[in-house]
């Protein structure tokens, strides 16, 4: 026998289930009362700086259907590059952006959607900018473990090649899985970012 | 100790691997390609926190935060315990939601087609935050088991969802907390996603006889782990060193 370590296990990780909007966004599934606003449902006030995006897009499984049943989180710095988290040391983030936002989506079409701004560029743990991005994260029926994965913006290319991150994808043909594309409407940038959990196309996924 | 490390490498092994085919859902909606591996970055290492503001006086109280002319049906419970993290220190702050069917083994949600009944007194989610200590608790009533599509005749022990919020989004969980002594557990195959019989058991909250409310409900306690940080003293080294 050895001494024993003082360390413990993380709990095992279950799937979220067909029914996690329940407890994640019960006014979404008509659950009304309990509390009035769901968690995340909104990451802006007038006030928030910087400039104003939407981020759509689809979960598809491997047969390319959208998933109805998924549940998106989304966590970002602010427009200067800031977390809103007492972890960030870097400085104080913008106060009127939240960082975090959580959707459903929606049950006919499958599509996300999310009202954010733009991220700065924040630090590699050498120092090195990586490029903009958004952390996402997926669980839903059928998904043992939650998903982590980043989107990054199509027309920030000079950054994108510069991104230690993307550098590190041996594949290089699958970066582009990462890399939403934007489109305007009404002065209004949107970006679409479509996740494919498995087949041709399969989103890169991190194990951070 | 600093808290400027990273969080420690996922034991995948412990945890249920993506593709379980006997879970039929996770055959379609599995990754096949390798994960990416990323040392945290502050990306992960930072996370939103909520404070206690965010609630409401029942939001721990399923009993009572849906109920509309009277006590919902059922074993009345108190669900407590721990956040606690892999270097067994306590996670306070920690947001977490929870959301269960109702004693009959129903859910509150459109596409449920199970034959038991809705209970108009239960709502099925709730929340707290812990405290500096890293301790919890709620008040419900305890779920019961119900079929599935998935078998021609699975059924799922009860148990209770929980989503759990540390400090870093690197640390984001969901899991399913089940109740000592049911039979139910070891047939089920989403449980059995998880390859490690200690893995499974370390989900399962021990009935407290101890911490029950006499004459009122019985207790199980329930303790979540979130990933744990290394120690930074001797590792500040640029990469490649
Ligand atoms: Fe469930």
């Amino acid at each position: 026998m050895v001494q024993k370590l003082d360390r413990l296990k993380e709990s095992p990780s279950q799937t979220a289930g067909p029914y996690v909007h329940i407890g994640t966004n019960p006014n979404s599934v008509e659950i009304k009362g309990v509390w009035n606003e769901d968690l995340g449902s909104r990451m802006l006030n007038t006030q928030t700086l910087g400039e104003r995006i939407v981020l759509e897009g689809r979960v598809l499984d491997g047969s390319g259907a959208p998933l109805k049943d998924v549940l998106v989180e989304i966590w970002q710095a602010d427009a200067q590059g800031l977390y809103p988290s007492p972890q960030e040391k870097r400085g104080k983030a913008d106060p009127h952006f939240a960082g975090w936002g959580r959707q459903p989506v929606d049950p006919v079409t499958g599509i996300y959607h999310f009202e954010t701004v733009k991220p700065g560029r924040v630090p590699y743990r050498d120092g090195r900018m990586m490029a903009p991005h958004v952390t996402f994260w997926l669980v839903s029926r059928g998904i043992n473990l939650g998903l982590h994965t980043r989107l990054y913006f199509a027309d920030e290319e000079e950054a994108n090649a510069q991104c230690p991150v993307l550098a590190r994808i041996e594949h290089t043909r699958r970066i582009p899985t990462l890399i939403a594309s934007r489109s305007e409407a009404n002065g209004l940038a949107t970006y679409t970012f479509d996740i494919r959990l498995q087949g041709e196309g399969e989103t890169v996924f991190f194990d951070i | 100790m600093s808290d400027d490390g990273s969080y420690f490498q996922r034991d995948r092994a412990w945890h249920p691997p993506a593709f379980t085919p006997d879970y039929k859902t996770s055959i379609l909606r599995s990754p096949r390609f390798p994960l990416l591996s990323l040392d945290n970055t502050i990306s992960e290492l930072t996370g939103p926190v909520f404070g206690d503001a965010l609630l409401g006086p029942l939001d721990n109280d399923l009993i009572r935060n849906y109920a509309k002319d009277g006590d919902p049906i059922g074993q009345r419970i108190v669900v407590y315990g721990r956040v606690l993290d892999e270097n067994a220190r306590a996670v306070p702050g920690a947001l977490l939601e929870f959301w269960q069917a109702n004693a009959g083994g129903r859910y509150r949600h459109r596409k449920e087609t199970y034959l038991a009944a809705i209970d108009p007194n239960f709502g099925g989610c709730g929340r707290a935050i812990t405290d500096s200590e890293g301790r919890y608790e709620f008040r419900t009533i305890k779920p019961g088991a119900y079929p599935w599509p998935n078998g021609v005749n699975d059924w799922r022990p009860a148990h209770i969802h929980f989503s759990v919020f540390g400090h870093a989004f690197a640390q984001r969980l969901i899991t399913q907390m089940y109740f000592e002594g049911d039979p139910m557990i070891w047939q089920c195959p989403i449980v059995r996603t998880i390859p490690d019989k200690a893995a499974i058991e370390q989900l399962v909250a021990a009935l407290d006889r101890n911490a029950t409310l006499p004459m009122d409900a019985l207790a199980y306690k329930f303790d979540i782990v979130l990933r744990g940080r290394r120690a930074t003293m001797f590792e500040n080294r640029p990469e490649g060193n």
